[in-house]
């Protein structure tokens, strides 16, 4: 690892003072479970390290205004061990279940789990986010990319975005709160993702000068059925292969609106338009939630080696439907 | 006088129970010191620098920057300037540090500058591979193949495959080494605890008497720590250049890229049966690479000989890193290319897989009658007759179950090794052999088979293992173990024992051809009235202890087993996710020492089995020459709850355990990927030709056949 400054601040303020201006200054640390791998390896190399899991306010789930907060630095367990907070968001809780071994729970938080960094092989072996060869083009889609992308994968860009908390986040219409050197800043969580265009490009919209500090659920979001399926090949320490999780504004067992969101299979977490303007105005059943998950399928450009997920995606979203009427 | 042969069933009263491992307290309490742990005073950190390239010449190396970071001891040169790197993760320069962390800091400093080489990674075709790339073997024939393919009234054909993988030792390899004057010790992590020394000695020029090795416990070869290693060598030459010792224990990223390979195998296959499901024709094409080494040359088909069949392989040389022997070698891969091949046959039959397998089981030879009553058997335990379904799962839902199953062989004989019995004046007992337990219990074995002998409980006897101070014993390769050390011991035991039926005959007044040794007692064969204590007896030697030496013995070991595994398998066809459900292993090993510990190589083999079947791959980029997965995240394995259930069945009939002691740990890995591929082509109706059975290849079958 290369060698760094500790920084360990009670305050927001007195972390963001510590921060630098671009990546290489200064990273922020919560659980470390994502950060200190990527530091082991060389891919990230900040000369400063600020914990922020000293700043008490920053953990923690409470109701606020009848929806809910959860602060950036709630861990995994403490939400599996007081599941209240999440009652009427099983699809967060699937997630947050899905997140099986037990050092990543105790450690991890949901902060990081949003600002946890792509799995792509290529990256974590050492080519780059956008896995470039020496010629600026793509090692993906002639390598093996059995777990890349198949929506949003027009290029430079082929990774999947890995957080399990953002499809749900994204469905259910939460915001984040961030803080910088300027103030706080409010946004939706799909806002917090882009798909970058060039190396300089984090796929984070987050600046190195600012903190995640918390996670809103509006008190709306309770009325929403909601869930989600992963689609994983293994239960052990693993990420799924497909994800969806849907947010369904009813009347009666019909659909006002619904929010699909995809996880692992782009960049970013991927809405699925298609499939919500399937079920709008349609009384759910196994028949819309399979069109619905047909609908969810269509622009998908699989690489050579992922055409498997569109089928995931298919089924995924059919069973994540199905699974917030049941 | 007590004879040199295992007591019969009704006088074991260790031997065959199920008894749990001397160390196992030890180990779960963290006493037990793996290598790992190693840490005498002063001791450096080594780290090394590897290739980032599959193939290239060295051609500049720069250590100065490194040598100048304080806390820096000493380098040393794996790879010299102008040699060859064969595959990514290749040695070149090690470096030992004060800390860890400097060490690290080191291997950075050090600048390698290479001449980059044309490589080949893939090993998906023989032609492509492109010349000197490839090495076509002798081809085999029996009877007339093509001809009899014409004549058979159902033919299959079909290819099937399986890549290389690692074997994922849970402890990695790597040693801890020490001078104390010319004297070397060093602690590694070895199969082969007294057949390291001479590597060492012509490596460091001292002699062998010199070396000192030690290896308590470890966390498993599998077949790819027979050797000290480029590595072992270099922690020893690094510790005496820097006057410290030096630990070298690899991380786990070059562990799975240089550390051994499997071998993968592919095969195009056509088989031939009549319409009664006599088979009569085989023909197989098949293709893998073992590295920049042949390999072995599998042979094609497994077990079953078919009266015409023919076959022909090549060898593909690639970068994919070097091949080590990998738990039963070339038998997994042999294994599921003839079962997947013959059960598809089965299915054009029309026939139920175990009425085709126990039709053919003639062709098994000599052990046809074993194959037979453990198919049965294993029938009975997993609830065939009643479950099985001809190919495709027709019940509703998206799960589809299925059976498969799968036999198996091994030799497994008994390795060269001496053991000594010592009996002290005041009772107590050791046994010691320069074996090594893997993690199998090969220590608790050797303390049951000396307990018993003398007629002492099991924590009478102190066992002594795991350094080469010892009487040498073999390496742990080949199943060869527990036929080694059982034998050895007994032999040792029983004439140690004889010696002390000589010193206490004449108080019992008798002879020493009149004793026996039974419940801690030395007594009158045929009148336990007269009887005097082992200690009482062991009083009689005075001051001079009774020491043995015994070595291996043909007459307690044997060799040959079979075993037949079935499996039972959920697939989701519409993610193509299958989960191993359950299995059944029924398996001979000749006479079982240690029921428990026998049980647990087959539920470990089951499991092993399992992670090859559905996950493990080493997954190489042809554009990098480089592997992509060389971390436990990517290089996947099961967890427990991926794990279904596991029944295990020891055959313990007289007719199995009269033949002596058979070794056990390399055959019941055989069958497990055959018996889960047949058992997913029978719950989705298609054949997925390779393993692992990933969902993307579940589903690619799925596209072409089957039930959607
Ligand atoms: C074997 C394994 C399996 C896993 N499976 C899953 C899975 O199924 N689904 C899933 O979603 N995840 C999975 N993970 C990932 C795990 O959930 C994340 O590593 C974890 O959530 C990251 O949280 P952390 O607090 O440790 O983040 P850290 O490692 O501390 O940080 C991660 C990144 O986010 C930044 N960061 C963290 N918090 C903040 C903040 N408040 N403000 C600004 N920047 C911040 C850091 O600078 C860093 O770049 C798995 C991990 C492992 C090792």
């Amino acid at each position: 690892m290369r060698p760094f400054e500790y920084g360990n601040p009670s305050t927001v303020k007195q972390a963001i003072s510590l921060l630098g201006s671009d990546w290489e200054q200064a990273a922020v640390l919560a659980g470390g479970t994502d950060l200190i791998s990527l530091m082991k390896d060389y891919i990230d190399t900040p000369k400063r390290v600020v914990n922020i899991k000293s700043i008490s306010a920053l953990r923690g789930a409470s109701e606020v205004n009848g929806g809910l907060r959860l602060g950036a630095t709630t861990t995994f367990e403490d939400l599996f061990e007081n599941p209240a907070p999440l009652r009427d968001f099983p699809s967060l809780r699937a997630a947050i279940d899905g997140i099986y071994s037990a050092q990543m729970r105790s450690m991890g938080t949901v902060g990081g789990d949003l600002l946890q960094r792509p799995r792509c092989w290529y990256y974590r072996n050492g080519f780059g986010l956008l896995a470039l060869d020496s010629k600026g083009q793509s090692l993906v889609p002639h390598g093996d990319n059995r777990y890349h992308a198949i929506f949003g994968n027009a290029g430079p860009a082929y990774f999947v975005s890995p957080s399990s908390l953002a499809p749900p986040l994204v469905a259910l219409g939460a915001t984040l709160r961030i803080q910088g050197p300027k103030g706080e800043r409010e946004l939706p969580v799909a806002e917090l993702f882009r798909i970058p265009r060039h190396t300089g490009e984090r796929e984070h919209t987050i600046q190195p000068k600012e903190i995640l500090t918390e996670i809103l659920l509006p008190a709306s979001a309770r009325r929403l059925r909601n869930a989600t399926y992963e689609v994983r090949e293994r239960h052990f320490m693993d990420w799924p292969l497909a994800t969806a999780s849907v947010a369904l504004r009813m009347e009666g067992r019909r659909v006002r609106q619904a929010r699909v969101v995809l996880g692992q299979v782009a960049p970013i977490p991927w809405r699925a338009e298609g499939a919500e303007r399937e079920l709008a105005g349609k009384t759910l059943d196994e028949a819309v939630a399979t069109r619905a998950g047909e609908a969810a399928t269509v622009g998908a450009h699989p690489l050579s080696k992922n055409g498997y997920k569109v089928q995931l995606v298919r089924v995924a979203v059919k069973r994540a439907l199905l699974a917030a009427i049941a | 006088m007590a004879e040199i042969k295992w007591p019969s069933a009704a006088n074991r009263g260790l031997i065959g129970k199920s008894i749990s491992r001397i160390d196992g307290p030890w180990k779960s309490s963290g006493r037990a010191k793996y290598t790992y742990d190693q840490g005498p005073a002063g001791m450096l950190y080594a780290k090394l620098v590897t290739s980032p390239y599959a193939h290239a010449k060295v051609t500049a190396i720069d250590t100065s920057r490194a040598e100048r970071l304080p806390g820096v001891r000493a380098i040393h040169i794996f790879t010299a300037v102008g040699k060859e790197v064969n595959w990514e993760g290749h040695e070149v320069v090690g470096v030992a540090a004060d800390t860890e962390e400097l060490a690290e800091d080191a291997a950075r400093l050090i600048r390698v500058e290479y001449d980059p080489q044309p490589y080949l990674v893939a090993d998906t075709d023989a032609q492509h591979a492109g010349p000197g790339r490839f090495r076509e073997m002798s081809p085999r024939k029996t009877g007339d193949p093509e001809q009899a393919l014409q004549q058979a009234d159902v033919t299959s054909e079909g290819t099937y495959g399986q890549p290389v993988i690692t074997h994922c030792c849970h402890e990695a390899h790597g040693s801890v080494a020490e001078w104390k004057g010319d004297e070397l010790y060093v602690w590694i992590s070895t199969q082969n605890v007294s057949g390291l020394s001479n590597e060492y000695a012509s490596a460091l020029n001292i002699p062998a008497t010199n070396v000192h090795v030690d290896c308590q416990v470890m966390g498993g070869g599998f077949g790819s720590k027979f050797a000290a290693d480029s590595w072992g060598v270099a922690a020893a030459a690094m510790a005496r250049k820097a006057g410290r010792p030096v630990k070298l224990m690899l991380d786990r990223e070059v562990e799975l890229l240089s550390a051994g390979c499997r071998p993968s195998l592919h095969a195009k296959i056509r088989v031939g049966a009549k319409r009664d499901g006599t088979l009569i024709a085989w023909d197989s094409e098949s293709w893998g690479t073992a590295g920049m080494s042949g390999g072995g040359v599998p042979q094609l088909p497994y077990i079953i000989q078919v009266p015409n069949s023919g076959h022909r392989h090549t060898s593909i040389f690639t970068n994919i890193g070097p091949a080590r022997a990998w738990r039963a070698p070339n038998h997994p891969q042999m294994c599921f290319l003839t079962m997947a091949a013959l059960d598809d046959l089965a299915a054009k039959l029309n026939m139920d897989s175990l009425d085709f397998f126990l039709k053919n089981v003639g062709l098994t030879g000599e052990r046809a009658g074993v194959y037979k009553q453990q198919m049965l058997m294993a029938a009975d335990m997993i609830g065939w007759k009643q479950k099985w379904h001809s190919r495709g799962d027709k019940t509703p839902g998206h799960i589809k179950r299925g059976l498969g199953l799968s036999f198996h062989t091994w030799a497994g004989g008994g390795h060269m090794g001496y053991c000594r019995t010592t009996i002290h004046p005041d009772g107590s007992v050791e046994v010691a052999t320069g074996s090594q337990d893997l993690g199998t219990g090969t220590r608790t074995v050797i303390g049951i088979v000396a307990a018993e002998t003398l007629g002492l409980p099991l924590d009478a006897v102190r066992v002594e293992i795991g350094n080469n101070k010892y009487p040498p014993d073999g390496a742990s390769g080949g199943s060869t173990t527990v036929g080694g050390v059982s034998s050895s011991t007994r032999t040792s035991a029983t004439t140690a024992l004889n010696e002390l039926f000589a010193k206490a005959a004449p108080s019992l007044g008798t002879t020493a051809d009149k004793l026996e040794a039974v419940g801690g007692q030395i007594r009158v064969i045929g009148d336990p009235s007269k009887s005097i204590p082992w200690k009482k007896a062991c009083a009689k030697l005075g001051t001079t202890p009774i020491v043995a030496m015994g070595q291996r013995n043909f007459s307690l070991i044997s060799s040959g087993v079979g075993g037949v595994q079935m499996a039972e398998v959920a697939v989701d066809i519409d993610t193509g996710i299958v989960r191993m459900e359950k299995m059944v292993a029924v398996q001979d090993c000749g006479l079982i020492i240690d029921m428990k510990t026998a049980m647990s190589q087959v539920y470990g083999a089951c499991i092993m089995g399992t992670c090859y079947a559905l996950y493990e791959e080493k997954i190489m980029d042809q554009q990098t020459g480089t592997c992509l997965n060389p971390n436990m995240e990517f290089y996947k394995l099961s967890g427990l709850d991926d794990i279904g259930d596991i029944t295990v069945h020891m055959m313990t009939e007289d007719s199995y355990q009269d033949r002596g002691v058979i070794g056990l740990g390399e055959p019941p890995v055989i069958s497990p990927g055959a018996a889960i591929s047949n058992a997913v082509a029978n719950a989705i109706g298609v054949r997925v030709p390779e393993l692992p059975i990933t969902p993307d290849r579940v589903l690619a079958a799925l596209g072409k056949g089957g039930l959607v």
